[in-house]
């Protein structure tokens, strides 16, 4: 069959700004069968594969893109999910712009194929219909433990359940999925989904132990001394990061964290028929520009607030997050403030009134390679808000540091680890995700949590009896 | 789920539970805490740990029912469950070998006193302490203090029991009166431990606080909980509770803590009201 040679992707349905502002359901509602085929024989096929090799999990693309244009959906899925444990939620969430539709062949002259909707597609169809059965699995009874029920941690899990180990995760909260559930909102991946896909990954019978944080319930050394062989730590960089500026414990500054946990995992949103509140003024400044930046302004929106501002000090092109998410904040009527850099926040009889910020132009390149933003002299002016959310990311929680001796960890707060096997400084225990990388993203997370379990089964394999 | 095994009134508005939570129990110290969610749809309120036994592998707590979450929470009966119960939370206190200390417990802060000046007798400290309350009801856990305290001193502020009078006023008498202490560990309402420092700043007298604020996780992921210590931001979860009461900035707490008094009917804190 000669391939479709349109230069733009089939577009995906979409619920309308005007109306989506108003809920919290999902924006993208996804291809139908008919629409999938049509994307799918966009793909040429190509021999060397150069999607494969923008994917940090290695997802074979062009295979299961061929099996959705025959119409073989079940196929596909399986094909799919032999590299992505999660892709309903790769699908939603990944920046395909950067990884594999960056490296598309198709992309030279028009769109790339729009493979990330179409591993959404697959996924979707799949969980409709998705049956219980368990794969048949021999265990091997060496027992390895996983701090942290987030996107490495159950990557990680799931590779090794797949390989006979017995796997216990040990997550924090009340909730598995770390910053699937508490981070992203529910318009743009919702949590019904999100717990199934997790439940599908860890049918091979991990265990899950809730309300354990490791470091303070339990330490990695009494993990080992429990008779754990190995332990993955994702614990993700969950510690925010405020502006450290002058007004930012004013009530009404909230980290993007608190304000995002409040309304997801905690449905804020659905006060008071849901005992979490979440205060929020008409007007909402949120600072920074990466996705979770960009999933605050827009929650904020949907709270009600009449003007969202985003403030970022560098310019649109610099903006981190992904394009879909900047486009469709612009159309649910996002105001952006590019160069424009908060330096106090200002309020009256302890609540937030204002902020004051300074103008910044790009100057030279630093060392990411972006142009530096340099403050504007005499650029200073308040803009009226009651709320401000602070999305400048995160670092890593101290609590695993402090309580595990021998673990190296950067200045940051990072974990040290050797990329290829993510093995750190101390022996069997490995790590991944953002508490080494620093805030990035779900599926460079699900790429370490991948190689971890690879090395971690090199490491234990001849300990499996015979 | 986290089976209550027992529950008891303290007094019309304090109750303690015992609830079976081994992974708690078994690392818990003096000045940790929990936060726990009576059912799936709950809430996730901070409070602190009165006592715990690694042995037995469980936690007991001491709570007002001031809000929703605790009014719930005060709905269950023993042999029930709650859906979350997860810590120990927050740094333990330090405890140093000193001569002479002395506990000040306004309201329900008496039970987080408890375990920290049980274990200061432990380690042979000489431990003295003032309770206080609005009235007589409201002093709690005075039998288990009496089994180790040197001295006990009550203080009511109708006088119903005790002293008349504040916390701060008996304080004053006693160090005006020529005893010495080494250190203050004042644990109530955050206007107490206000004016509990105010006082022994002037005596120069170290004196440490528990602060127990807003909190949604207690790992340090929210970030809700931030208060200005000595001039610097601090997460009353992750880095404390307790701090150096003569650093800790109280006006910018109490303003916080009222953040969402108007939804004061669903009180997602649990401030340590006397």
């Amino acid at each position: 069959m000669a391939p479709n040679m349109s230069p733009r992707k089939v577009p995906i349905p979409e619920q309308k700004p005007e109306e989506r502002v108003k809920n919290f359901n999902e924006v993208a509602l996804g291809y139908t069968p008919e629409q999938a085929k049509e994307e799918a024989t966009r793909c040429l096929q190509c021999k060397h594969r150069p999607c494969v090799a923008g994917c940090p999990v290695n997802v074979l693309i062009p295979e299961f893109i061929k099996k959705v244009s025959e119409g073989d959906f079940d196929e596909a899925y399986r094909v799919l999910t032999t590299e992505n444990s999660l892709p309903a939620i790769c699908g939603r969430v990944c920046p395909q712009e950067t990884q594999c539709e960056a490296l598309c062949v198709r992309g030279k002259k028009g769109e790339p194929v729009g493979i990330g909707r179409l591993e959404r597609f697959v996924a979707d169809y799949a969980m409709e219909k998705r049956s219980g059965e368990v794969p048949a699995i021999e265990k091997n009874g060496i027992r390895v433990a996983i701090a942290g029920g987030g996107p490495a941690g159950l990557t990680c899990a799931g590779e090794l359940a797949r390989l006979g180990y017995d796997v216990t995760i040990f997550e924090a909260l009340h909730a598995l999925g770390g910053v699937l559930m508490y981070g992203i909102p529910e318009f743009r991946l919702p949590k019904k989904l999100v717990e199934k896909e997790i439940a599908g990954a860890l049918k091979l019978g991990v265990k899950i132990e809730k309300n354990v944080i490791i470091g303070k319930s339990i330490t990695i050394d009494e993990l080992f001394g429990d008779g754990f062989k190995a332990v993955f730590v994702g614990c993700g960089a969950g510690l925010p990061s405020f502006m450290k500026i002058e007004g930012e414990n004013l009530n009404g500054v909230y980290s993007a964290n608190e304000f995002l946990t409040r309304v997801n995992l905690m449905k804020a949103y659905d006060f008071p028929r849901s005992p979490t509140p979440v205060r929020m003024g008409k007007r909402v400044a949120v600072i920074g520009g990466g996705n979770v930046a960009m999933d605050a302004a827009r929650t904020a929106k949907r709270l009600g607030a009449d003007e969202v501002y985003i403030v970022y000090r560098r310019s649109e092109k610099e903006l981190p997050a992904r394009l879909e998410e900047i486009h469709h904040a612009k159309e649910e009527g996002i105001v952006f403030r590019l160069l424009t850099n908060p330096v106090k926040i200002v309020g009256k009889d302890g609540w937030v009134t204002g902020m004051e910020c300074v103008e910044m132009e790009l100057g030279e390149p630093d060392e990411s390679g972006r142009r530096r933003p340099v403050v504007k002299k005499e650029s200073n002016f308040v803009f009226p808000v009651e709320t401000v959310i602070v999305a400048i990311g995160g670092t890593p929680n101290p609590l695993i540091r402090q309580t595990t001796p021998g673990l190296e960890v950067q200045k940051w707060g990072g974990i040290v680890v050797d990329e290829a096997t993510m093995k750190t400084s101390k022996e069997n225990v490995y790590a991944g995700g953002d508490i080494v990388t620093g805030a990035a993203t779900v599926i460079l997370a699900m790429g370490a949590g991948k190689k971890a379990a690879k090395a971690i089964h090199e490491a234990l394999q001849n300990k499996i009896p015979a | 789920m986290y089976e209550i095994l027992s529950k008891k009134k303290l007094n019309n508005n304090v109750e303690e539970m015992v609830i079976r939570a081994p992974y708690v129990a078994r690392r818990c110290e003096p000045g940790q805490f929990v936060i726990l969610r009576v059912d799936d749809e709950g809430e996730r309120i901070p409070l602190t740990i009165a006592e715990y036994d690694a042995a037995q592998g469980t936690v007991s707590i001491i709570y007002q029912v001031v809000g929703f979450s605790t009014r719930k929470l005060s709905e269950k009966k023993a042999g029930e469950s709650i859906a979350d119960f997860v810590g120990p939370l927050g740094r333990p206190t330090q405890l140093h070998a000193h001569k002479r200390v002395i506990g000040i417990g306004g309201g329900v802060g008496a039970a987080p006193l408890y375990p920290q000046l049980r274990k200061l007798n432990d380690m042979g400290v000489a431990v003295d302490l003032i309770l206080g309350a609005r009235n007589k009801d409201l002093i709690i856990l005075e039998d288990k203090f009496r089994a180790f305290c040197k001295n006990i001193y009550i203080t009511t502020d109708d006088g119903s029991y005790g002293t008349k009078g504040l916390v701060t006023d008996k304080l004053k008498e006693l160090v005006e009166a020529g005893n010495r202490y080494d250190e203050v560990i004042a644990i109530g309402p955050v206007i107490m431990m206000k004016f509990v420092s105010l006082l022994t700043r002037k005596y120069n007298l170290k004196t440490s606080v528990s602060l127990n604020p807003v909190m949604i996780d207690g790992t340090g992921m929210c970030g809700g909980c931030r208060v200005t210590v000595g001039g610097e931001t601090k997460f009353a979860c992750v880095d404390g509770p307790d701090f150096d009461g003569h650093l800790v900035d109280y006006d910018e707490l109490m303003r916080r803590q009222g953040m969402y008094k108007t939804e004061e009917a669903h009180a997602c804190k649990i401030g340590l009201k006397g």
